[in-house]
């Protein structure tokens, strides 16, 4: 292939990618607009599906509208030949069925001890197996082949028409009306479904409306994105949302934001090249989005996590090792020499403080060194000594986890042997205010402030005179 | 007050409804339950319960796994359907009376990974007062806020509820059923699983209760605190062995009577009571 011919490849795909972001086609913007608002209102839907446990649902509802489709299909095909391929009709009967398919699921959770997934399944194999075995029948007719009921399978964005693209304006924003007007009675039906009957609501008729908002969406979002891949239009944004915020409100919103970014990205790039399915093109933009949020999330993104939990077994590590250091002194000074700095007077050696912490050797070594990086500790040949500002913080760090110890001790009737190590991990956890509780709790006796040890100290204490 | 223990000889015959005393009107009984039958696919789960609660009480409904305490909170409040029976809160039928009855569920009844701050799960105390189609404004936010207060975990009402202790999210639940300042509440083992500091404010938060003149109905698993904090008892197993004053009722024959064949724990619990509290 020779750079003129690349160049000219890349200048035809240029020219097609901003025909379609600059909405130069009409049809572009059609489809642009109806996907987009079927991505915000299935995001705002799709949250209070999975928060209610319902994310299944979804799926149930897209596989059983197809007997609904090719019924409806067979039966306009009699009645007055031609009709069958008006998307009205499909609807109307997807809709149905689907409606079929849900109040089945839920007689069978009410009335049998057949578990929830198991129902699901059920009805979906039920109600599919039979879609398909119809649309062998519809096949056969002699219009079946040409009226592109294969979309509501596997999807065609394109195929929106003006007329589609109004009505999925109008489920949206009857949708988002809904959510937004019961937003606090869908929410509290999703936390605590005895509490809100028991309040009073209605809480059937809130669920019901709950699923015919899911039956809706789903319908409508078959034509564009296909029934197998409708359901991860619902349940994407809303599990990709959950890792940025804790909020509800937040979730809802940017699981609307999601849906319909996700969606307007499929569209767009489906457009500028036509051979991309447009369905799989805004299910994958979803997906691409959902793994940006399960990695950088802010609250709950793997990335994030990682990092805290680092800072967080840096700082217990930096503190065993400050309080190593000072129960090795401790025993080497009274109480008036300590108060006034001897500590960082003494070299310890590396061997000792290695037997006081237990820890291995390489963990060691990556203490000690970023211990010296903040100025805690400084090298002198063989050991450690602790700098001013060391000394300060190990008197902190042992006082806060001794009055831990002692708390523990009394409080509760742990056995002694095991504090030290239930001690050690959950210290790091009390803030100022807890400490400042237990100090009042414990008003210690000893001058320096950092009540005795109340127990033996591992490899110091006894091994070494004064 | 007189103690009601019913007989399980005198249940074959036909229990006479407890008469409206002649002390106090339908109106200022907090619970009246006449002749409560409740059953699962056919079988019956409560038989017969009758029992009237008493005004500004503290009172515990004690009874082995399985013996129908939840259940029979749930009668009450018409979570499950009863088979037969009446129920009566402050005279009248509990669907008019909703705004009067606070209920705490259980804690380990909700996902507490919700994504929902302690404030917004407390604020869902309000939403029924609050109405359809109206958001919560600041003052609901405020009075949110003071029931938050009241149960110490004012600190922590930005904080997300997966982020709290299991004592503290039972003490949000408590919250939530505070701010709707109803007259009767019902407590589904607001005890289980929480620490010490929790239990203490429990226990202080139900005596104000009682102080200002509420009637609290607990369920309650811990047989030892039972005395120390309770003035009624309600002994249940599927029926009701007994009810009343927790001096006269909770007495070892009616533990025996209400646990049946499990000796060692009874045992085991009169031991405890013989031994000298230590805290």
């Amino acid at each position: 292939m020779s750079f003129d011919s690349v160049l000219g490849a890349v200048d035809s795909i240029w020219e097609l990618l901003l025909r379609a972001i600059t909405l130069r086609d009409y049809n572009t913007r059609i489809v642009l607009g109806g996907t987009t608002l079927l991505g915000i209102s299935s995001g705002l839907v799709g949250t209070f599906l999975v928060l209610r446990k319902r994310a299944l649902a979804a799926d149930v509802v897209s596989h059983s509208a197809l007997p609904g489709i090719a019924i409806a299909f067979l039966v306009a095909e009699r009645l007055a030949p031609g009709s069958g391929r008006s998307s009205g009709i499909l609807l109307l009967g997807a809709f149905v069925s689907s409606l079929l398919g849900m109040g089945m699921t839920m007689c069978i959770r009410r009335w049998t001890r057949i578990k929830d997934d198991a129902a699901l399944a059920i009805v979906l194999g039920l109600f599919f197996g039979l879609g398909m075995a119809l649309f062998t029948v519809v096949q056969r007719t002699k219009t079946g082949n040409a009226a592109g009921l294969q979309h509501f399978i596997f999807g065609k964005a394109a195929s929106i028409v003006a007329a589609d693209v109004w009505l999925i304006a109008d489920v949206s924003a009857v949708v988002t009306l809904l959510c937004c007007g019961l937003f606090k009675e869908f929410s509290l039906l999703c936390f605590d479904e005895e509490f809100a009957a028991a309040r009073g609501y209605r809480t059937l008729l809130l669920d019901g409306m709950l699923t015919l908002m899911a039956v809706t969406v789903t319908l409508i979002g078959l034509q564009s994105v296909g029934l197998l891949l409708v359901v991860a239009l619902l349940l994407i944004p809303p599990t990709a949302a959950r890792f940025w915020t804790h909020h509800l409100k937040s979730m809802a919103v940017l699981a609307a934001a999601i849906g319909g970014l996700s969606c307007a990205i499929g569209v767009l790039l489906s457009a500028a090249f036509p051979r991309l399915a447009a369905g799989a093109v805004i299910v994958l933009s979803g997906s691409l989005l959902f793994v940006i949020s399960l990695i950088f999330g802010r609250s709950r993104g793997l990335w994030p996590r990682w990092q805290s939990q680092r800072e967080f077994e840096q700082r217990i590590g930096r503190s065993d090792l400050l309080r190593a250091c000072f129960e090795y002194l401790e025993p080497l000074f009274n109480v008036a020499e300590i108060n006034a700095g001897k500590l960082q007077s003494v070299k310890i050696p590396a061997t000792r403080l290695l037997q006081m912490g237990r820890w291995p050797e390489s963990h060691f070594q990556r203490l000690t060194s970023s211990a010296q990086k903040s100025g805690l500790l400084q090298p002198s040949h063989d050991g450690w000594q602790l700098t001013t500002d060391g000394a300060v913080e190990a008197m902190h760090v042992t006082r806060q986890h001794r009055l831990w110890e002692i708390y523990l001790l009394t409080q509760t009737d742990l056995d002694p042997r095991l504090v030290d190590r239930g001690a050690d991990g959950i210290e790091h956890v009390l803030d100022a205010e807890q400490l400042a509780h237990l100090e009042s709790l414990l008003s210690t006796e000893s001058g320096s402030g950092i009540p005795p040890s109340p127990h033996l100290i591992a490899g110091a204490a006894n091994s070494h005179g004064p | 007050m007189s103690v009601s223990v019913i007989d399980h000889e005198a249940m074959t015959s036909p229990v006479e409804p407890p008469s409206a005393s002649a002390t106090a009107s339908p109106a200022t009984i907090p619970l009246s339950i006449e002749d409560v039958t409740v059953a699962y696919h056919r079988r019956p789960v409560l038989w017969n319960i009758d029992y009237q609660a008493p005004h500004s009480k503290l009172i515990a409904i004690v009874g082995p796994n399985g013996s129908g305490k939840t259940t029979l909170i749930k009668a009450i409040l018409d979570l499950v359907p009863r088979a037969a029976g009446r129920v009566q809160i402050f005279g009248e039928e509990y669907r008019t009376q909703r705004h009067r009855v606070g209920y705490v569920p259980q804690r380990t009844s909700v996902d507490w990974d919700f994504p929902v701050s302690a404030l917004d799960v407390v604020a869902m105390g309000l939403y029924r007062q609050i109405g359809w189609l109206r958001p919560v404004t600041r003052k609901h936010r405020e009075s949110a806020k003071q029931a938050l207060d009241r149960v110490g975990m004012m600190d922590f009402a930005s904080r997300q509820i997966s982020q709290l202790s299991g004592g503290q999210q039972q003490r949000v639940f408590l919250a939530r059923a505070l701010v709707q300042n109803a007259d009767l509440y019902f407590m589904d083992e607001p005890f289980a699983g929480v620490d010490a500091a929790t239990e203490r404010a429990i226990v202080d938060l139900l005596r104000s209760l009682r102080e200002a003149g509420k009637t609290v109905i607990v369920v309650h698993h811990d047989l030892q605190t039972v005395h120390e904090y309770f003035d009624e008892v309600v002994l249940l197993n599927m029926r009701l062995i007994a009810a009343g004053p927790t001096g006269d009722v909770f007495t070892t024959e009616n533990l025996r009577k209400t646990y049946g064949g499990k000796l060692a724990l009874l045992d085991q619990l009169s031991e405890k009571m013989a031994r000298p509290r230590s805290l």
